[in-house]
């Protein structure tokens, strides 16, 4: 009841606020803008109404919606991968100068290569299209994670070490008590910026690599979403490239709530400034 | 009154009452020839210089000098964070650096209370405060949690248990780190100008806090502070450093009796004591001052 009650009060309060409403009548301004110019010829870009008559046709096929999960599929196991290799590598380079020495001269020739340059590589090196995809997917949130986590652990206050060890911390007790919990913050930020970069990476990366084996659903709409944009261009479906387009705005902001969320959840101290 | 053990070693019986009162008290620390430089024994800077005074248990031993004169220096050798060049530092009777171990060890033997405030801002209050005897391994987690909460109220501190150090004041930050501190049965508390940063008004306040603290748990406290008026009323003891290389330059002992108030401020004695070191204070503030505009 609480919740509903705080609800609904913040509803109010928007409705009420001059923000709320300059944000609102800019979109829609913005679209009407869009709809004269589509209408009149002055713009190319197929107009608004057209693109949500496409996009009520779309939900109602399962092609569209497989699109989606293929490309949240490679985007949630590479960035997974990303997550699960870089935030152990960002700590080890953080803790240990010599494995430091050793990894992060590697590391950096490697980072300035951008991920899509790893493209036709990655095709040649894996096995199956399907990882080869993924791979560049990971690359590109890998980098972000590992950075952060080596700046995060590396600005580490030193009095928090010399109050721990002066309370009798062993050194496994610094890494856990200390280490860990004062580099979430930074995980959290290389995660929210690297899955964008996810995102970004593996439209081009399905477009480049015409989709991968779609599998049972087959053929043209069966690629991921990058794939359908693209394979909308080749086949004249411009609203459809409009929808795909936006569909990945929409992908792209969800995870990155989603990522914020989680986040809060995991740094309850940072929550309130 | 005789609360300098030290001082009067001669007759046979005061030595035999100054063993009492150590055996009843730790905490006693003996700094004898301490030398720290920065750098190379020829290039280097001479932070700390032929440095040589006591610390009585149980009494609050206050260190004043100018700022970047070496005090901290000091500090962090007692403390185990860094090491010392030559020279001895002795708590009790056990060695804690000198030579052939020039670096103590870090223990909870004696915590340090910092400057800005070390509170682990991933932890509430209570973890905090319970953070010493549980990594130590002397309390299970549960018990020390209610040791943490007993430490808390004592303090005055219950209400806040739960929340973050980001959530409360500085001040109250301040005193839930010495509950942190106390938790681990310090035989001393190193405090690093732990009120520098706060205003006047809660300034006092922190230090009726610490003195009534210190009523109740008679530890030995060594307060290091750029500020003459605060190191007279809460210290036992008054060590005027010699701006770097540092030294005493003269040691006072304030003979104005425990438990004190706010009123000592405006006492005859208090300003006397004052009076008697404010000039040795400035001198030394001027030849700091000096010694910057050179350097630049």
């Amino acid at each position: 009841m609480a919740t509903i009650g705080a609800f609904t009060q913040r509803a109010a309060q928007l409705l009420v606020s001059v923000k709320f409403w300059r944000g609102t009548i800019a979109v829609v301004a913005f679209i009407l803008v869009w709809e004269i110019a589509s209408r009149t010829g002055l713009s190319q870009v197929p107009a608004p109404s057209g693109v949500v008559f496409t996009f009520n046709d779309l939900m109602r096929d399962p092609s569209y919606w497989f699109s989606w999960y293929l490309s949240v599929r490679r985007v949630f196991l590479g960035f997974l991968a990303a997550m699960l290799l870089g935030i152990p590598l960002g700590l080890g380079m953080a803790v240990s100068r010599t494995f430091s020495g050793i990894v992060f001269p590697v590391f950096e020739v490697l980072r300035p290569i951008p991920p899509l340059a790893w493209v036709p590589a990655a095709i040649i090196f894996w096995p199956t299209q399907e990882l080869s995809i993924m791979f560049v997917t990971f690359l590109g949130a890998f980098y972000t994670v590992v950075i952060n986590v080596i700046g995060g652990a590396q600005t580490i206050d030193v009095r928090y070490y010399q109050a721990a060890r002066s309370m009798g911390s062993s050194g496994w007790d610094i890494f856990r008590r200390i280490i860990l919990p004062a580099t979430i913050p930074s995980i959290v930020v290389g995660a929210t910026v690297g899955i964008g970069i996810a995102w970004a990476v593996v439209v081009a990366a399905e477009m480049i690599s015409g989709g991968g084996s779609a599998g049972s659903m087959g053929g043209a709409k069966g690629g991921g979403l990058g794939f359908f944009i693209w394979n909308s261009y080749v086949g004249g479906s411009y609203t459809q490239i409009v929808v795909g387009m936006i569909s990945i705005g929409i992908a792209g902001y969800i995870s990155s709530a989603l990522l914020r969320k989680l986040g809060e959840l995991v740094t309850p101290w940072l929550r309130d400034q | 009154m005789n609360y300098e053990p030290a001082r009067s070693r001669g007759s046979p019986d005061v030595a035999a009452n100054a063993l009492m009162q150590q055996e009843r008290r730790t905490g006693a620390i003996r700094i004898a020839n301490v030398l720290k430089i920065y750098g190379s024994e020829a290039a280097g800077v001479r932070a700390v210089d032929d440095c040589t005074f006591d610390v009585p248990a149980g009494k609050i031993t206050v260190v004043v000098g100018p700022s970047g004169c070496g005090k901290t220096t000091l500090l962090n050798a007692i403390a185990g964070f860094h090491s010392i060049s030559s020279g001895t530092i002795h708590l009790d009777d056990s060695l804690l650096c000198g030579p052939g171990r020039l670096k103590a060890d870090p223990g909870p033997d004696r915590i340090v209370v910092f400057q800005n405030g070390s509170l682990f801002p991933w932890k509430t209050i209570v973890e905090n405060v319970a953070f010493g005897p549980i990594v130590q391994g002397r309390l299970t987690r549960k018990t020390a949690i209610e040791k943490a909460r007993f430490m808390l109220a004592e303090s005055g501190l219950h209400n806040l248990e739960s929340n973050y150090p980001g959530e409360i004041s500085s001040g109250m930050r301040r005193r839930v780190e010495i509950a942190r501190a106390l938790m681990n049965d310090p035989k001393v508390l190193l405090l690093d100008e732990p009120y520098r940063a706060l205003d006047s008004l809660t300034k006092s306040v922190m230090h009726e806090a610490l003195l009534e603290t210190f009523d109740r748990n008679q530890v030995t406290i060594f307060f290091i502070t750029h500020d003459l008026e605060e190191a007279i009323f809460l210290g036992h003891r008054v060590v005027i450093m010699t701006t770097r290389p540092c030294r005493p330059k003269k040691i006072v002992s304030v003979d104005i009796p425990h438990p004190r108030d706010y009123s000592v401020l405006t006492a005859k004695r208090f300003r006397e004591y004052l009076d008697e070191t404010v000039e040795a204070v400035h001198q030394e503030a001027l030849k700091a001052f000096d010694a910057g505009e050179r350097e630049r």
